[in-house]
């Protein structure tokens, strides 16, 4: 299996703060990967690192290439990174928010692949993107990434804020881009039991470096892991 | 009622140019949360530029009008590639100063290649009127407020249907966001300038025949624009534009009908507009109250 997306020592600091302190990990192609530890260990400035919105050093290669530069190129490079917080543009209408996803697409969106997966969206169209629940936000971010046609997609703690049940149905989605199609995806998560249920791989960071990888059944057994993240 | 109605032609007519120079004002504070003080000598510039060229270039008016908007476009584009840009990561004060050296650059600039007099500024429309039902409508006022409308549609026309404005209004809710997908914002931001530039020189270029053209003729006008882009709140351009109309129209009919309001205290009465609405509504009569969660 060839890697899509690999890092190597790569580190990264807010003004004084280092938080990233040499992680180097890898996504190969049509993979799931969970990036897992607790807050402030870098799992967010792992994705900043990769997507361009945080300064760093080290290498970053994708789909053969060295990233590099502004989120821009990255996402033009097929980086689709969903941020903390989602990213939806609230005051503009959910299509709007969707042809914003096609952005870079020439000619008239084609929606009929993204309503596939989320076909509630055609009849909330019009609606202001920002009076959508939490759970309904969350899958508009998704599908407005999906619209990018990316080989990869980066989820910031999908879960955040949402109930269980919402949760459960925003990994079921992605598990379904991922198995129908082909997506490699790299999600950041503090709900370490739902993670490793979707991911075949995890790594999980401790203060900006990484402190354990494995295949998910590992990790699950792996005791450390068990009494820091996923409870008795 | 006949005065009643010439009056509200010749309000519409100022508030256009009001609310044109406010929608300038509007676009780039949206997006940038500057407020951009060197916007009236921009647009007094550009409409210099449109008085060389009718009376030193042989241009006709339109002519002249529409050379001077792609001048402006290219020139408001410049101005924030050069000057703007670099600040980027400057605090809000510092491009606020910046933008007021424009202010004071701009002026000495036009007062030394074509003088500080007063010059005329030919009118595209005739002084005449027509007569409906007893009520003279003037053809300058109305075609102030055509031009204007017009030029204030198609931009809103662009904004709403083109993948481009689409990502203009995006990148001003949330520039990283629209990164992230693709979308070179700082070169948004410049087309950002381009437009509030035309839109300047739109408001010049309507305002010059009755003011005549100076150095300083936008200056008041650019007061009279901040109070009707407060008024419709600074982040609302509808707000900005029926703001403009909704000044423009108040300080004819009290300038007509409640007799101590003579021509001298338009200003005043404007700004204590500006006042009334800080204090009472803030965030203007479109506006929304921007609660950000810290």
């Amino acid at each position: 299996m060839s890697a899509l997306l690999e890092l190597s020592d790569v580190s990264a600091r807010y003004g004084q703060v280092q938080a990233l302190h040499g992680v180097s990990l890898s996504v190969a192609e049509g993979e799931i990967v969970a990036l897992l530890g607790a807050n402030g260990a870098g799992k967010t400035t792992t994705l900043r690192a990769v997507s361009g919105t945080v300064r760093r050093t080290g290498e970053i290669v994708f789909a053969g290439k060295r990233l590099r530069g502004a989120p821009e190129a990255v996402a033009r490079a097929g980086v689709a990174h969903v941020p903390e917080g989602r990213g939806i543009f609230a005051e503009l209408t959910v299509w709007e928010n969707l042809r914003m996803g096609a952005y870079l697409r020439r000619g008239r969106p084609d929606f009929s692949a993204v309503l596939a997966y989320f076909p509630w969206l055609e009849s909330r169209r019009h609606q202001q993107a920002g009076t959508l629940s939490g759970g309904e936000q969350q899958m508009l971010a998704l599908a407005r990434a999906f619209l990018l046609r990316p080989k990869l997609l980066m989820l910031d703690e999908p879960s955040l804020g949402l109930a269980p049940l919402v949760t459960r149905e925003v990994f079921r989605v992605v598990g379904d881009l991922n198995a129908k199609e082909g997506l490699a995806v790299l999600v950041v998560e503090q709900n370490a039991a739902i993670a490793l249920q979707s991911a075949g791989r995890a790594y999980v960071l401790e203060t900006g470096v990484v402190a354990v990888e494995g295949s998910s059944s590992e990790l699950k057994a792996n005791d450390a892991v068990r009494s820091a993240y996923l409870g008795p | 009622m006949q005065q009643f109605f010439q009056q509200l032609l010749s309000g519409l007519s100022d508030g256009a140019i009001f609310g044109s120079l406010a929608l300038a004002l509007v676009l780039i504070y949206k997006a940038t949360e500057v407020i951009n003080f060197a916007q009236g000598e921009l647009a007094m510039f550009t409409t210099y530029i449109s008085w060389a060229l009718i009376t030193h270039h042989g241009f006709s008016f339109w002519e002249a009008f529409f050379a001077t908007l792609l001048i402006a476009f290219l020139f408001g584009v410049a101005l924030q590639r050069v000057v703007i840009r670099p600040l980027e990561k400057a605090s809000v004060l510092t491009v606020v100063m910046a933008t007021i050296a424009l202010l004071v650059i701009l002026n000495g600039l036009a007062a030394w290649i074509w003088s500080p007099q007063l010059q005329f500024y030919p009118s595209p429309f005739p002084t005449s009127t027509w007569v409906v039902g007893g009520v003279h409508i003037s053809k300058q006022d109305l075609g102030t407020f055509g031009v204007v409308i017009a030029c204030v549609t198609v931009l809103w026309l662009f904004f709403r249907f083109t993948k481009l404005g689409l990502a203009m209004r995006a990148g001003a809710v949330n520039p990283g966001a629209a990164r992230l997908l693709g979308v070179r914002t700082t070169w948004l931001l410049a087309l950002g300038w381009g437009f509030a530039a035309v839109l300047g020189a739109v408001s010049g270029m309507m305002v010059a025949p009755s003011i005549f053209l100076t150095p300083n003729m936008m200056q008041a006008v650019l007061i009279y624009a901040f109070a009707a882009a407060v008024l419709g709140g600074l982040e609302s351009p509808v707000g900005a534009v029926v703001g403009g109309l909704a000044l423009g129209v108040l300080l004819d009919m009290l300038g007509t009908y409640v007799h101590p309001i003579t021509p001298e205290l338009r200003l005043p009465v404007a700004l204590a507009i500006l006042l009334i609405v800080l204090l009472v509504r803030p965030a203007g009569l479109f506006g929304r109250v921007v609660v950000r969660r810290v």
